[in-house]
């Protein structure tokens, strides 16, 4: 048009506005530069801070002898250890109260997001009640709970609970008998590690049966019986290679066996039965998310209650679970940090707590810390990721 | 009407005798009875809301009837799960949404129920499922999902996947109500087809075409009744009743 052709030289400015790439481009550069420029403040003005304070910088301290107590620790450690062993203990036991933690949301999660959906009037009120209570107290809150209002409240260790034979519950603690392996433990092991070769390839076998003939095959009995069968019979050979040390008390507490510290206690129940609450709305949504079409169509194909479950509304429903199952996961682990509130040896509370206060190397305590979290997370994502790609649907 | 058809009289597949169901306070089925005969093609109508639905989804026990007698194929329905089973096993459906399994392929589809209801060996299952994807013309699909499927091809899957069974009777609740004109003629033909070979069927349906070249007998229901029923020529040339008359002049002159 001609009135276009006439602006056209003046147009030049506004038209760059105009054109979206290059205002994301423009905008894009403006961010980089304030970004850089802010980061560039906080290190030179750290950097001017501690030089002016004379702390050293450096990853030397890593080296140097700690000088104080862990309550519990998967790894020799003494108080003559070093830093360097404090950031591993606590990492392990970060480790340990979030994988007991995983483990245990997830099987209350299911076994409450399914009960939500129970025909049975009073499964599915208490259920609701479940998720409405544990997911809108804070979680904090349920720790203290756990570890002042319930743990603290157990008898001492003289007036110990023995719910069963060498297991006693008291304020300290859980504690338990440890097995001790003895000579040719090693053979009950290879019996088992056999069962688990011989149950895979029976599950070959019976899948490529079932393919070919048609016949079902009762694996899941015959995997029991071998798993549980095969090593008890080897260890009955060996001359049953493998003794309990009973715990015992001498004092006011107990000697020997395992323990399970009250602080670990308390963490675990509060970080499951709250994520639990979560884990369960994921659960039901996921599976209220596939059509009644869906399950009346399998019905209708004479389908039995259990296999309409297992064959067209599970594998769809883990679908839509896994995403937000990870980010229930994610939340676990982070959240687990709160174990400085009741003194659970954490990597928070060992190192970035006891450790950082004595050494005062703020910057490489949380710098590694955040690495650890960050790893942490980023590696369960990439596990759920490859789990939902190994399901994920193929549509339009 | 195709020549070779041939309705069996003294075989009686399905036999409903005074079946009542209620939704809470709302009366859905009132006394309704019907018999079907072995190869009888059987066409349902009737005005939104009068219960076509409920009553063959009675029939396969998708929804539970609270007074009178469903036998199907000598089975009564009761509350007894093996009789349920057994008569799913025997009765086929279609549905008006196909509500085909969108994670599994086309011959998953099919060759699932054989596999897990009837025991078959997989080889074999899938042999029967490309026998009968086959033969509603989809065959060069078996391996894409659902999803990629236009709705025409989708429930033409739908029936084979029924098909797949072996059913001795198949209930189609409005088949071609979600599909784009141009999509309804191949469900149709396929539908016809099988009619033709004499299968038994029970087909809530609005295509009164359908109805007037297959249907041994057509039904009217309203208000959860069974209002009139009749051969389709005298059906939809005589109407008895007034709600009858109403209903066709509405369905046929729009
Ligand atoms: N689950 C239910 N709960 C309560 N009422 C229901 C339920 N399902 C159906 N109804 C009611 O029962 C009546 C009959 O429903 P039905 O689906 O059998 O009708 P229909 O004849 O198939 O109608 P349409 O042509 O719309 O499919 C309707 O009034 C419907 O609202
Ligand atoms: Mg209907």
């Amino acid at each position: 048009m001609p009135s276009d052709a006439n602006k056209s030289p003046s147009a030049h400015t506004t038209r760059f506005w105009h054109d979206p790439a290059k205002r994301a481009i423009l905008f894009q550069s403006l961010l980089v530069i304030a970004v850089l420029g802010f980061v560039g403040m906080i290190v030179q003005n750290t950097l001017h801070n501690l030089e002016s304070r004379g702390i050293t910088t450096g990853f030397a301290f890593l080296s140097q002898e700690a000088g104080f107590g862990i309550v519990q620790s998967l790894i020799d450690y003494t108080e003559s250890s070093s830093y360097g062993r404090t950031f591993f203990v606590g990492l392990l036991n970060t480790l340990l109260v979030s994988a007991l933690g995983v483990v245990a949301a997830t099987v209350i999660g299911f076994v409450m997001g399914i009960a939500r959906l129970s025909n049975n009037w009073l499964i599915a009120k208490v259920a609701s009640a479940y998720v409405e209570i544990f997911r809108n107290i804070p979680l904090l809150i349920q720790i203290f709970f756990w570890y002042f209002a319930v743990l603290r409240a157990l008898p001492s260790p003289r007036q110990s609970l023995e719910p069963l034979d060498n297991i006693f519950i008291n304020v300290r603690g859980l504690y338990m008998p440890e097995p001790i392996y003895g000579d040719g433990f090693g053979w009950v092991v290879v019996a088992f590690l056999l069962a688990v070769v011989a149950v895979i390839g029976i599950a070959r076998w019976s899948k490529k049966r079932q393919d070919e003939t048609g016949q079902r095959f009762p694996l899941f009995w015959t995997a029991a019986g071998l798993l549980i069968g095969l090593p008890l019979v080897v260890y009955w050979i060996m001359g049953s290679p493998m003794t309990w040390d009973n715990p015992v008390l001498k004092g006011f507490n107990f000697r020997g066996g395992m323990t399970i510290i009250p602080e670990l206690a308390a963490l675990w129940l509060a970080l499951s039965i709250y994520t639990a609450a979560f884990i369960a709305e994921i659960v039901r949504s996921g599976i209220e998310a596939i059509s009644s079409g869906q399950t009346e169509a399998a019905s209708a194909l004479g389908l039995s209650k259990s296999k309409v479950l297992r064959l067209v509304v599970v594998p769809q429903a883990v679908r839509v679970i896994i995403p937000p199952l990870t980010s229930q996961y994610l939340n676990l682990i982070k959240n687990s940090s709160l174990a400085t509130a009741i003194g659970y040896p954490d990597l928070v509370s060992v190192f970035a707590g006891t450790t950082l206060n004595q050494t005062g190397q703020a910057i490489e305590v949380i710098f590694m810390t955040m690495l650890v979290y960050l790893t942490l997370s980023l590696l369960v994502s990439a596990f759920m990721n490859w789990f939902n790609t190994r399901m994920a649907l193929v549509e339009r | 009407m195709s020549m070779t058809h041939q309705v069996e009289d003294d075989k009686l597949m399905v036999e409903m005798r005074g079946v009542n169901k209620w939704y809470g306070q709302f009366h859905v089925l009132k006394d309704v009875n019907l018999e079907v005969k072995k190869g009888e093609r059987i066409v349902i109508c009737g005005p939104s809301g009068s219960g076509k639905s409920t009553t063959i989804r009675c029939i396969n026990r998708l929804e539970e009837h609270q007074k009178g007698d469903i036998i199907v194929d000598g089975t009564t329905l009761n509350n007894d799960l093996k009789n349920i089973e057994t008569i799913r096993r025997e009765v086929g459906m279609v549905f008006q949404h196909f509500n085909l399994f969108p994670h599994l392929t086309v011959l998953e589809n099919c060759a699932l129920a054989p596999i897990w209801v009837r025991k078959t060996p997989r080889d074999e299952a899938e042999e029967i499922a490309m026998k009968y994807l086959r033969r509603v013309k989809i065959e060069e699909q078996a391996l894409k999902y659902p999803g990629q499927l236009s709705g025409g091809q989708q429930q033409r899957v739908a029936i084979a996947r029924s098909l797949c069974m072996n059913p001795q009777i198949m209930l189609f609740d409005e088949p071609t109500s979600a599909l784009d004109p141009e999509m309804i003629k191949e469900v149709l033909d396929v539908m016809v087809e099988l009619a033709d070979e004499g299968m038994t069927m029970i087909c809530v349906t609005h295509e009164m075409g359908f109805a007037k070249t297959v249907a041994d007998r057509v039904i009217f229901m309203d208000k959860g009744q069974i209002i009139e029923e009749n051969e389709p020529h005298e059906f939809f040339n005589n109407p008895q009743s007034e709600r009858t008359q109403a209903f066709l002049s509405q369905i046929l002159n729009h």
